[in-house]
């Protein structure tokens, strides 16, 4: 359905014809060409102020109420009033189908930019990612949300504010260690979720007796039946999933509180394959569109002009400033990925010698897109860059490897650099630094004595003698002991178990029922 | 194929809420900082909202975080670093800390405040002391009130109940035929044999259901509204008395003191109370009653007589405001400085005429910047006034002589008091 010169558009001015345009245009390269498979897609033209609101509820249409999100949108809005911030062009999320957010002042070649690159590039990466598939039900994502946020203001309307306010953040303070690492039996379905929440309730209000209350119960049994060895079995420990483990043996909590506490943990995992994959998330959307763009231009089906627009707002976007510019804020996921899939299509269609050698796997293997989709299948960040980071990429974007050791008086070593010796470390530490399981503290429930002072005990297993900081993490703790209500430490050990630091933190007074 | 929906008319302030939250929770940090804010800027600008600071500490959302240790970076642009060089920490050399955003750099949280929170925010806890006597008006305050039932009227206000209950009590009255009647004739009709039984039990039902049309199940002689009246609400109404001295000895620097106090005044009546009327008195040597423009921006000049201004107050109060019905307070500024005749006459009309009829008389003293002539010897009119506080008269007292001060003096005059006491001291 284009005009007879072919071109999607002319000029910077775009309406909803032209959005259905351009849309069909990108979906015919992207599954002929790319090869694509992608949820259906859902785009939604937004205004600034709507793209401010879906910033502060983390992406997401609709959220429960709390007001750190008041705080981040209050926050996002001054800095974008006073120019300090600019918004990004569009959000995608992560459900089906597939809701791409476009900024209504993008130009007609911005919206065809970003169409490439969220509703193909992102999409495709979320339907076909491990990670995703793994963790994540983007058929569910949407009424779970909408379930959560009926849940909490029912539960502010039963049991008020200022209890379901300390919850959660309670519970959000902890939403970095409300994570299961390793999947478990079965996949993720929120919808089943969100109908047995509301069957447990009815049921607990069906069988509701306040009788059994009174009922004397029989002399307790002898604390020491129970070994220890058993004991941390019964209750699942180690465990590291803290919201987890409070949602099942908190002693004292209400269930609305259990279900709170689950439902920040739904959520936290939900964004956990997106921690993983930022390079390569950002990586495939930003080569799609690349892709898919270059395409139309070929096809005559956007100008010149357009096209150097697009190859403006493109290198902005893939800009990797070197580490001694005052710009420079670690490495660009964008640029990064993007300059790893260029990478691997030279070695599948154009390798040298050196790259048959280091990847013989894919080294003229011929199918650059074959290769590449399963790449986005089967890696997160990690592995990927661990595995697919070329000599040759690493030499040209110069990378070199420092060790900064406080016990070091000589200053900071620089440990390895882009040549021969240096490459298999160079490679191994970065994909180390995109390694969640480096960068977030590991801590996990170690024992709990339930039959004495109910004390729970935390382990920080320190690395590289990086401890946590302490008035961030006497806070959490804090929130942690008000849901546990029994005093709570934490000690933090080194390699070889010997203990660094040892906090421990008494609940607060529960403030009398309002 | 893609759905493709235009969001951009779907209603916004979608974060409103989580906003107010948050202001909610923010409450004491906020305030603070408003009054500091507007403490550095004119009136007219604190009416216009704007940007706060409040500390990120009491708002602070808090992680596990890790720190320090030793740390191992993969950066890019090396240009002449080899293996096993040293780079010394204090220089330059990417030593420099990554994770920007994070802990430390984030102490101070800056926001916008629209003009309406910030106000509201700005006179929270004010009050008019002693807003004692309310009386009916005849003006716009006036509520329903429900008053029984009437034959007329709108049909959002039917009663059902009230018309279903009289159409019952006409049905009854009338004896129209029930349903049930009328079924049980027709099933009689339908067992029976007998010729003329039948002739006799179906013209018997013909009957019944001529009956039936004629009285009809609801009439429009049963239909009742509910009736609504409207009554006065009774309303307290206040005249604030804004009584100015711009004789000769009141320097810029005071007037501009004053008028600041007045605008801030101005403002918060205006905007907190509906009821209050606000009469601006300024005074030389003769008192006028001017409007509010003159007031603020008016030039004057001339000697002082206190006792003039007193007297103008006096005379509208009894042609005006009577003060059995009306809460009456008054707000002077004035450098304190009066002709030595006068003090008598002033402190006479103010015990005699004006303190008995006031619920709240504020004075202001302003003095030039710098302010060290005060502490040399109270003025006049401070002696004067003190001495009638000391008596117990409904007074507050004032010194201002910083622009900066004016916020917190003028908080602390109508700051909202817990149990009434009419002046603090």
């Amino acid at each position: 359905m284009t005009d007879k010169t072919g071109r999607l558009f002319e000029g910077a001015d775009w309406d909803f014809l032209t959005l259905q345009r351009i849309h069909d245009a990108c979906e015919d390269v992207a599954k002929k060409e790319l090869g694509l498979d992608v949820y259906p897609n859902q785009i939604e033209v937004i205004t600034a102020e709507q793209m401010l609101d879906a910033y502060s509820s983390v992406g997401m249409p609709l959220f429960y109420k709390h007001w750190s999100f008041g705080k981040h949108f209050a926050f996002h809005e001054a800095s974008y009033r006073k120019g300090l911030m600019g918004l990004a062009y569009e959000i995608v999320i992560n459900s089906s189908p597939c809701i791409s957010y476009l900024m209504e002042e993008n130009t007609a070649t911005m919206q065809t930019l970003v169409i490439a690159h969220a509703a193909f590039g992102h999409n495709h990466f979320f339907k076909n990612n491990y990670l995703f598939k793994q963790w994540t039900d983007a058929d569910g994502i949407l009424d779970y949300l909408d379930f959560a946020k009926n849940y909490v203001s029912q539960c502010e309307a039963r049991y008020g504010r200022v209890e379901v306010e300390r919850t959660l953040d309670a519970a959000h303070a902890l939403m970095s260690h409300g994570i299961d690492r390793y999947p478990g039996k079965k996949n993720i379905d929120l919808r089943a979720e969100e109908k047995r929440a509301g069957r447990r309730r009815q049921h607990e209000e069906e069988v509701f007796n306040d009788l059994w209350r009174t009922v004397p119960t029989g002399p307790s049994k002898s604390r020491s039946v129970l070994s220890i060895e058993r004991r941390r079995k019964l209750l699942g420990l180690p465990q590291e999933n803290l919201l987890y483990f409070l949602e099942k043996s908190a002693p004292r909590l209400a269930p609305w509180q259990r279900e709170l506490l689950r439902i920040v943990r739904h959520i936290a995992q939900y964004f956990y394959p997106q921690s993983q994959t930022k390079v390569m998330n950002e990586g495939t959307a930003t080569y799609v569109h690349y892709r898919i763009m270059s395409t139309l231009h070929k096809q005559g089906r956007i100008t010149d002009g357009n096209f150097l627009e697009f190859l403006q707002s493109h290198t902005n976007v893939v800009f990797q400033p070197e580490f001694d510019d005052p710009r420079f804020s670690g490495f660009n996921p964008y640029a990064l990925g993007f300059a790893m899939m260029q990478d691997i299509e030279r070695i599948a269609t154009n390798p040298e010698a050196e790259d048959r050698e280091w990847f013989p796997d894919i080294a003229g293997k011929g199918d650059a897109t074959g290769v590449l989709r399963d790449v986005w299948a089967n890696y997160r960040d990690e592995s990927f860059i661990g595995q697919f980071l070329s000599p040759r990429l690493m030499r040209h974007l110069r990378m070199f490897h420092l060790h900064d050791d406080p016990e070091e008086r000589a200053g900071i070593r620089v440990d390895a650099i882009h040549d021969e010796r240096g490459f298999r470390r160079v490679r191994r530490e970065l994909a180390r630094q995109h390694d969640v399981g480096f960068i977030d503290a590991n801590i996990e429930v170690v024992d709990v004595d339930l039959a004495g002072d109910r004390r729970l005990i935390l382990h920080h297993h320190v690395i590289k003698g990086s401890q946590l900081n302490e008035t961030d993490a006497k806070r959490v703790l804090q929130h942690l002991a008000d849901l546990w209500t029994y005093d709570v430490s934490l000690i933090e050990v080194d390699a070889n178990d010997k203990v660094l630091r040892e906090y421990v933190v008494s609940p607060r007074p529960i403030p009398a029922a309002a | 194929m893609a759905h493709i929906i235009d969001r951009r008319l779907n209603p916004g302030g979608k974060s409103l809420e989580n906003r107010q939250r948050f202001l909610r929770r923010a409450k004491s940090l906020v305030q603070g900082a408003v009054k500091k804010t507007s403490q550095e800027r004119d009136i007219k600008d604190v009416l216009e909202g704007g940007e706060v600071t409040i500390p990120l500490d009491g708002m602070h959302e808090p992680r596990f975080r890790r720190e320090g240790g030793t740390r191992d970076m993969v950066l890019p642009g090396n240009k002449k670093f080899i293996e096993g060089d040293y780079l010394q920490r204090s220089g330059q050399g990417g030593a420099k800390d990554s994770g920007p955003g994070e802990g430390d750099s984030e102490d101070a949280f800056r926001f916008v405040l629209s003009r309406d929170e910030f106000v509201d925010l700005f006179l929270d806890d004010l009050e008019l002391p002693d807003l004692a006597k309310r009386k009916i008006t005849q003006t716009e305050s006036e509520g329903l009130q429900r008053a029984g039932y009437t034959t007329s009227g709108s049909p959002a206000n039917i009663s059902v109940n009230r018309t279903v209950q009289l159409a019952l009590a006409r049905r009854i009255a009338l004896r129209r035929p029930r349903k049930s009647e009328m079924d049980e004739l027709e099933a009689r009709i339908a067992e029976c044999t007998d010729e003329d039984e039948r002739a006799a039990l179906v013209a018997e039902l013909e009957r019944l259901k001529a009956k039936s049309k004629r009285i009809p199940f609801i009439d429009p002689l049963d239909i009742r509204y509910r009736r609504f009246e409207t009554v006065p609400k009774p309303v307290a109404q206040a005249v604030m008395f804004c009584l100015m001295d711009v004789s000769g000895s009141m320097s810029e620097h005071m007037k501009d003191l004053a008028k600041r106090f007045y605008m801030l005044l101005y403002v918060f009546l205006k905007r907190r109370y509906k009821h209050v009327e606000i009469v601006f008195i300024r005074h030389t040597d003769r008192a006028e009653e001017v409007d509010e423009q003159t007031f603020f921006y008016g030039p004057a000049s001339g000697g002082t007589l206190v006792s003039s201004a007193l007297q103008a107050m006096h005379e509208i109060v009894r042609e005006r405001f009577n003060p059995s019905d009306w809460n009456i307070y008054a707000a002077q500024a004035s450098d304190g400085d009066n002709s030595y005749s006068d003090g008598e006459l002033a402190g006479m009309l103010l015990t005699e005429k004006i303190l008995p009829v006031c619920q709240f008389f504020a004075y202001l003293e302003v003095g030039e910047s710098g302010g060290s002539a005060f502490d040399l010897s109270d003025s006049s009119l401070w002696t004067l006034y003190e001495r009638l506080r000391n008596s117990g008269a409904p007074l507050s007292m004032r010194k201002v002589s910083e622009r900066s001060e004016i916020f917190p003096v003028f908080h602390d005059l109508f700051q909202r008091r817990e149990n009434q006491e009419k002046a603090a001291p």
